[in-house]
């Protein structure tokens, strides 16, 4: 019988009651033929291969992340807590360790999700891989985190909620942002000034094949990873780079997708996009367990592959070579540039403005975001934050290992929220794994 | 009247009932080296000085397939795959004769590569020179397209004895179970054959020229001749008897574990509001996992005649079983010894007990009386122990929609219900160390051979649709049709039921008995590039296992 060189765990969650809209990518129908596929393989009898009922998240783990506006219950449905409480079950049975490494085969996805959430942006609501990791570090007292997310589109929702956050090392490998939605992803977005360098963006030109991927895993990825020294890695596994997604450009197959797994020898690996659900889903995703759970996949391939065909250009070599320079170049001066940052603050903080545009739901936002520059710690956020819903609150929030001065601002803020202008004021004390708020709207 | 027979590992159990109840209750000798003889042996004592005609209905329960299995005493048998990509399919090897050949098939039923003809005829060549007469075809995704399997056998035709083909087994999606399943089908095919005719030709001698139904693990019956072309489904009906024996006395509205305590192991299961629960993909049996429908159960060793030890000063009751207890001649002490030394058994040899379980006391240290109470008490934990694991399995069993998991039902028992031949000493000390309400099954000795008597012929059906190919298709049951975009779910139900109610009177059900159900009813949108381009329907019905209603009347007789 089948067995499994590593101890595998699996949560099967196709939300085969749940759309967007009825045509829509993110579909009832998306895991219809993964699942079938997944069946008539047997990947659920090998032995060593465990799945796991999904856990459902509570509102606590979504706010240890999320400001949602109003509040949860009008940004999500049963299928985000299921979606998110599918990663958590993952991260618990590889913490706990009932498995070597897990996968959350869920949906809808999460990666776009920012830390502050009005409605749904590039097909997410709130964000998955965060919920689960800062549950793990709440749970467990993980400290250094890596996700690494392999999915087309550029991670921008995951980048958003660790801009700051040292100890979360984020990089995303994607179809270069001017080319794809969401249009960002370079390489110079590279972290606040408490954590530049720990956001890594590798954006790939259209047309880059397995060559390309794996060139940039191995020269890339795993050097910033062995320095990194996380103790969890998360691949925030979307699919969408497959030559036969309708909605990317990219030339990637599912024994790539497989080798890419077993190079990085992720602890945990949630689902994101890909929405080629009948050319490319059943079989990359029946690679990625196999290469997880240690197993021959060099049987995996999609019934049309023609690897000539989907051969990446010198050219297109020679450009992933280039950016693969400049983000390694990127990390190793990553004090510099912190340094660089923090000489930018007017007393003590800086500051951005920026517009949000919620795709997906069709709403703009409106943040002003500030942050307490800080040698100790992340350092304390405040974001003000306004929509064209009507919307208007203050998001205050103090990380798991803020330093006095930290949560004494980051108090303060909170303290002196009124209701000119804001409606609503809330508080992540991630010290205390708390979250506050009040309303301030007039009667 | 209607005579149920049970096999079981020590006795094969008989009875013969009407409609008042009980006839006749007989116990046989099991010979697992001649079970042909025992069931023979065990149907003409049940039907000494009855009249022949006056017999309307036999259900055999055996266990001559599991044992020529377990046993491997199966003859060559030739296995002839087609994979396609994917897991290596010789991962998945069943036996020698084991061929992986050309030819694909993708999830939604569409060739991706054709089979090779000259390389089926070279292959085939080869089996017979190895003395195959067996063989069976399988491919991967054939319950979507049976094509190419098809094409196999019609490419091997007339060169060998008989053909087992994939798709015919189970209308669900494995590829490795479908072959361990169609391995197993090809493999316990002649002694089945032979057992049917040997069976056919006493009762014709006997002047019952009556069917002949044999039990399933699903707690069903087929008729014998319907089985002979599928005989992996008769594989492991022994405990599916006893939890139809149970069924009828569990209580409505409540969740029961069922007990059936035999000198070999025990067997446990679930009865949910006097519903048994169905594995949901198939039975395991000798390291291969199968798509054989069977009631979910659970076999522990440890029954009566297991073989106690004391290692390091821990007690071990079973797994294994070394022949009788000490009292009945056996050399080594067993739970059964136990018990005549806590003087729960009568006309027994007691002194043979105390003298096996001397040495059972020096090493617990302990009195032989007290030793043998510890060893009892231990065996009792040890199955209420092994229940709530799987129980606690049994609910975080992963579901698939929203619905499902906010629905989802979480089986909490309250009762145990206890059989075979050491029911009552069991019962009363679960009864003492636990907080669950225990009884005994009515007619407790016997119970497992009334439950083959009166189960109900069960079948599933899978139905397939897809408007965009334009294609409605049951490979099981040979159902092929076009269908145009405007096909509905409704539709698909409709023919779904008509086929299992074919099925079901084909294989031996009364018409006027089946009660069927849907067990998945699923419709899902095709889009492509934003558009609807069909309709992907999945219905599976089945005939619910029960018991037959004509002999309703006799549950309350047994149970007075």
């Amino acid at each position: 019988m089948l067995q499994a060189k590593r101890k595998t765990g699996l949560v099967f969650f196709p939300a085969f009651d749940w759309a967007i809209d009825p045509t829509h990518p993110e579909r009832e129908e998306r895991l219809l033929y993964t699942q079938d596929q997944v069946l008539e393989e047997g990947i659920f009898d090998i032995e060593g291969i465990t799945e796991y009922k999904p856990d459902i998240v509570t509102i606590n783990d979504v706010n240890r992340i999320h400001f949602c506006v109003p509040d949860c219950w009008h940004v999500m449905t049963e299928s985000h807590f299921i979606s998110a409480g599918g990663a958590k079950t993952i991260g618990m049975a590889v913490l706990e360790k009932k498995v070597e490494c897990g996968f959350a085969l869920v949906r809808p996805p999460g990666h776009h999700a920012m830390r502050v959430v009005h409605g749904a942006r590039g097909f997410c609501n709130v964000n998955i891989e965060a919920i689960m990791i800062e549950f793990l570090r709440a749970a467990y007292g993980i400290g250094k985190v890596a996700i690494v997310d392999t999915d087309c589109h550029h991670g921008d929702g995951t980048q958003d909620i660790y801009w700051h956050d040292p100890n979360t090392l984020f990089i995303s490998l994607h179809q270069d942002g001017r080319t794809l939605y969401p249009g960002s992803g370079f390489t110079n977005e590279a972290g606040g000034p408490n954590a530049a360098g720990t956001t890594l963006n590798i954006p790939l030109p259209p047309y880059t094949s397995d060559e390309g991927f794996l060139y940039t895993i191995e020269n890339v990825v795993l050097p910033i990873l062995d320095e990194f020294k996380p103790e969890l890695i998360i691949n925030s596994a979307g699919q969408d780079n497959h030559y036969s997604d309708p909605i990317t450009n990219m030339n990637f197959s599912a024994k790539g997708y497989a080798e890419l797994t077993s190079l990085l020898k992720a602890d945990i690996a949630v689902l994101e996009g890909g929405y080629s659900i009948e050319g490319a889903l059943p079989y990359v995703n029946t690679g990625i367990i196999l290469a997880m759970a240690g197993l021959d996949y060099s049987k995996i391939r999609e019934p049309d592959f023609n690897p000539e065909k989907i051969r990446q250009s010198p050219q297109v070599t020679a450009q992933i070579k280039e950016v693969g320079k400049t983000v390694l170049a990127t990390w190793r001066t990553r004090e510099q540039l912190r340094e660089q940052l923090q000489k930018t603050a007017k007393n003590g903080f800086v500051e951005r403005m920026r517009r949000i545009y919620y795709d997906t739901d069709g709403i703009t936002e409106l943040q002003k975001e500030k942050i307490q520059v800080c040698r100790d710690c992340g350092g304390a956020i405040r974001i003000d934050t306004s929509a064209d819903t009507g919307s208007h609150v203050l998001a205050v929030h103090i990380p798991i290992d803020a330093c006095d001065k930290c949560i004494e601002q980051g108090q303060q803020w909170y303290e002196e929220a009124g209701s000119d202008p804001f409606q609503k004021a809330f508080l992540q004390n991630r010290t205390k794994d708390k979250f506050f708020e009040k309303n301030l709207l007039r009667r | 009247m209607i005579i149920g027979l049970d096999v079981g590992g020590t006795h094969t159990d008989v009875v013969l009932l009407d409609k008042q109840g009980i006839v006749k209750e007989i116990k046989v000798h099991t010979d697992a080296t001649n079970l042909f003889k025992t069931v023979l042996a065990g149907l003409e004592k049940i039907t000494l000085d009855i009249n022949p005609k006056d017999i309307k209905r036999i259900v055999l329960s055996t266990t001559l397939t599991t044992n020529s299995i377990i046993q491997g005493k199966t003859p060559e048998v030739g296995m002839i795959v087609s994979s396609g990509p994917g897991i290596d399919p010789m991962l998945f090897q069943t036996n020698k004769h084991f061929y992986p050949v050309a030819g694909s098939i993708d999830h939604r039923g569409r060739r991706i590569e054709k089979i090779d003809p000259d390389e089926i005829q070279s292959i085939g060549r080869k089996l017979k020179n190895e003395g195959v007469r067996y063989v069976g075809i399988v491919g991967k995704f054939s319950a979507r397209n049976p094509s190419h399997e098809l094409e196999i056998r019609r490419i091997l035709r007339n060169q060998f004895d008989e053909f087992f083909l994939g798709h015919r087994v189970s209308g669900n999606l494995n590829f490795q179970r479908r072959i361990a399943t169609t391995f197993f089908d090809a493999a316990v095919f002649p002694v089945h054959k032979r057992f049917y005719l040997a069976v056919r030709r006493s009762l014709d001698q006997q002047g019952m020229n009556i069917p002949i139904q044999i039990l399933k693990a699903d707690g069903g019956t087929m008729n014998f001749e319907s089985s002979i072309g599928f005989p992996g489904q008769t594989i492991f009906s022994g405990p599916a008897a006893s939890i139809m024996g149970a069924m009828a006395f569990s209580p409505k509205e409540e969740d029961a574990l069922i007990f059936d305590i035999g000198g070999t192991t025990t067997d446990m299961a679930i009865l949910i509001n006097q519903v048994p629960l169905l594995d949901p993909l198939g039975i395991e049996l000798g390291g291969y996992k199968t798509l054989i429908r069977s009631l979910k159960s659970k076999s522990l060793g440890i029954g009566g005649d297991s073989v106690i030890r004391i290692i390091d000063g821990q007690i071990q009751v079973g797994p294994d079983r070394e022949g009788f207890a000490m009292i009945y001649g056996g050399n080594k002490p067993t739970p059964t010894d136990a018990l005549a030394i806590m003087g729960k058994l009568e006309d027994v040899d007691t002194e043979k007990a105390f003298k096996g379980f001397e040495s059972i006391a020096s090493k617990l240290g302990v009195p032989v009386e007290k030793a043998a109470n510890m060893i009892f008490d231990h065996a009792c934990r040890k199955i209420l122990t092994e229940a709530e694991k799987m129980v606690n399995e049994i609910n975080s069993k992963p579901v698939y929609t929203v619905h499902e998991l906010q629905e989802g039902y979480q089986v909490k028992p309250k009762k145990i219900m206890v059989l075979g031949g050491p029911a009552p000493y069991f019962a009363e000390h679960f009864e003492k160390i636990s907080d669950y309400r225990v009884t005994l099954v009515p007619r407790w000795k016997v119970a497992n051979a009334i439950g083959a008597a009166l189960a109900r012929t069960t079948c599933e059906v899978s139905l397939f649709a897809d408007t965009e190919r334009g294609i409605l298709t049951s490979p099981e049951e040979k159902y092929k049709k076009n269908i145009s975009t405007d096909f509905t779910r409704e539709k698909a139900i409709k023919i779904a039921f008509d086929l299992l109610k074919h099925k079901a009177v084909e294989t031996g059900a009364d018409s006027e008995d089946l009660e069927i159900e849907l067990l998945e009813d699923q419709q899902f949108n095709m889009v492509r590039g934003f558009h609807t381009t069909g309709k992907n329907i999945r219905i599976k019905a089945q005939v619910k296992p029960g018991l037959i209603h004509r002999y309703q009347s006799i549950l309350q007789k047994i149970s007075d």
